[in-house]
């Protein structure tokens, strides 16, 4: 309980903690997965394992859309980025995630302009701002950023820039949750489902959860609390034989989501027939290309980009890590070769990374399991 | 990235379509607003922003709850809000 006292509800979760206690059947194990990187970095922070029986067991999704980035996209972008009068754009937290030919912080200082943004917006401006360059937005993230990239591409549009184009890596949250369910290394009991891409696109999305597959699935927020009460809610269903969506975060996630964002993203997106994903491999219909009627926005069709396929490094086991299977500490490399400072896997390079949340705080909860 | 950080609508501006002056951890940032257009917004409202757009609508003890939390996270709400200080969404 080291972070209790960090934890100002330490009380309510206590409570918590005896009830969920109370609902676990005598012998049995239950293992539920939480989707969202956010959710992994509460529950170590936290310490929030320690508030549970033994038998319950948490394990990390692929919800971590700077992890789930394969190196070949990077090279890709990298690629574009080397091209002459080229300013690449991306979000702070994909400066340091590692491709085939290094990152973008290797790539900026052997010469290629690569901005640090905060928003979609700013990559605009960096266009309107230049227009004797040539601006490239890295666009990663689930449903949470994509629409705010639909929206900058629609104000591009409208404004008739010429100068600014996507490189879209925007994948959905639906495809690898299927696939994860699909795959006979894991057998899950229920899930915490994802708070903030939730926003956007609801809790409706999850129903085929228990419809196809016949397990609980609670929504939930990202305060100590919430990831309690959905345990509690999952375990709940359970014990009365139930099994259904539930919404913990109905405070922030309507149960039909963002419908503007929704429509936006319709707009400006379509599928892709496959996308890769880092450790999960190639998923059908789970990444997002800009659609035809954006296609002169599309940075894969101005730019000829290598488009190869990058296998992981042999050591890095994020993939493992990323499906559940096994926890960060014990990847071969986890705190010894791979740490945030000198990372070679992204889970350990994004703040959202199981291993970089683990790292960060959950290091005395794994010397007490590895005892 | 990923961290929704609330705001608190200032104002809406007249001028610029979908954008608001909202306050940030008692900073004024312009946000954009055009995902929440279904909703009647108005100047006290509160609202979640990811990358420099309103996502949803919370209220007040949300809002509280989430600034409370974020602010436990230390080092990677420090960084987000680097980050949204940086950017320049006024024109």
């Amino acid at each position: 309980m080291r972070f209790v006292d960090e934890f100002r509800d330490a009380e309510k979760a206590r409570v918590l903690s005896a009830r969920i206690a109370e609902l676990c059947e005598p012998g049995r194990q239950y293992k539920f997965m939480e989707v969202c990187g956010g959710h992994t970095h509460t529950i170590y922070k936290h310490g929030l394992e320690d508030y549970l029986p033994e038998t319950v067991s948490l394990v990390h999704g692929p919800g971590c859309p700077v992890c789930v980035i394969p190196m070949g996209r990077l090279d890709d972008a990298i690629a574009i980025a080397e091209q002459p009068d080229v300013i690449m754009t991306s979000f702070g937290d994909m400066m340091r995630v590692p491709g085939g030919r290094g990152s973008f912080f290797d790539s900026n200082a052997a010469g290629a302009d690569i901005r640090m943004v905060y928003s979609p917006l700013d990559s605009l401006k960096i266009a309107r701002n230049n227009p004797d360059k040539r601006v490239v937005f890295m666009a990663i993230g689930f449903e949470t950023t994509a629409p705010s990239t639909a929206l900058t591409l629609k104000r591009a549009k409208a404004e008739g820039l010429t100068n600014f184009s996507c490189i879209c890596n925007h994948v959905t949250i639906v495809p690898p949750l299927r696939a994860l369910l699909d795959s006979p290394d894991l057998r899950l009991d229920g899930f915490i489902g994802p708070g903030h891409v939730s926003t956007v696109v609801g809790a409706r999305p999850f129903e085929f959860i228990p419809a196809d597959y016949g397990k609980p699935i609670v929504v939930a927020g990202f305060e100590p609390l919430d990831v309690l009460h959905a345990i509690h809610m999952i375990l709940t269903q359970i014990k009365e034989g139930r099994c259904e969506v539930e919404n913990q975060y109905a405070r922030v996630v309507p149960y039909d989501g963002n419908p503007r964002a929704l429509q936006v993203m319709s707009e400006v997106f379509e599928l892709r027939p496959h996308f890769e994903w880092r450790g999960l491999g190639f998923i059908s219909q789970s990444g997002l290309k800009l659609s035809a009627a954006y296609a002169e926005f599309d940075a894969e069709r101005r730019y000829e980009v290598p488009g190869v396929r990058v296998a992981d490094p042999k050591a890095c086991q994020c993939g493992e890590v990323l499906k559940g299977v096994i926890k960060p500490w014990e990847c071969k490399v986890f705190g010894t070769a791979c740490t945030p400072e000198h990372a070679i896997g992204t889970c350990m390079v994004s703040p959202e990374g199981a291993c970089a949340a683990y790292y960060n705080y959950g290091r005395f909860a794994s010397e007490r399991a590895v005892v | 990235m990923c961290l929704g950080i609330p705001g608190e609508i200032v104002e809406l501006l007249a001028d610029r379509e979908d954008f608001a002056m909202v306050s940030v951890a008692g900073v004024k940032r312009v946000v954009n607003i055009g995902l929440l257009e279904d909703e009647e917004l108005k100047a006290g409202d509160w609202i979640l922003i990811h990358v420099g757009f309103a996502l949803s609508k919370i209220d007040e003890a949300e809002a509280t709850h989430a600034i409370r939390m974020l602010e436990g996270m230390g080092q990677a709400y420090t960084d987000e809000l680097i980050a949204l200080a940086k950017s320049d969404l006024s024109e």
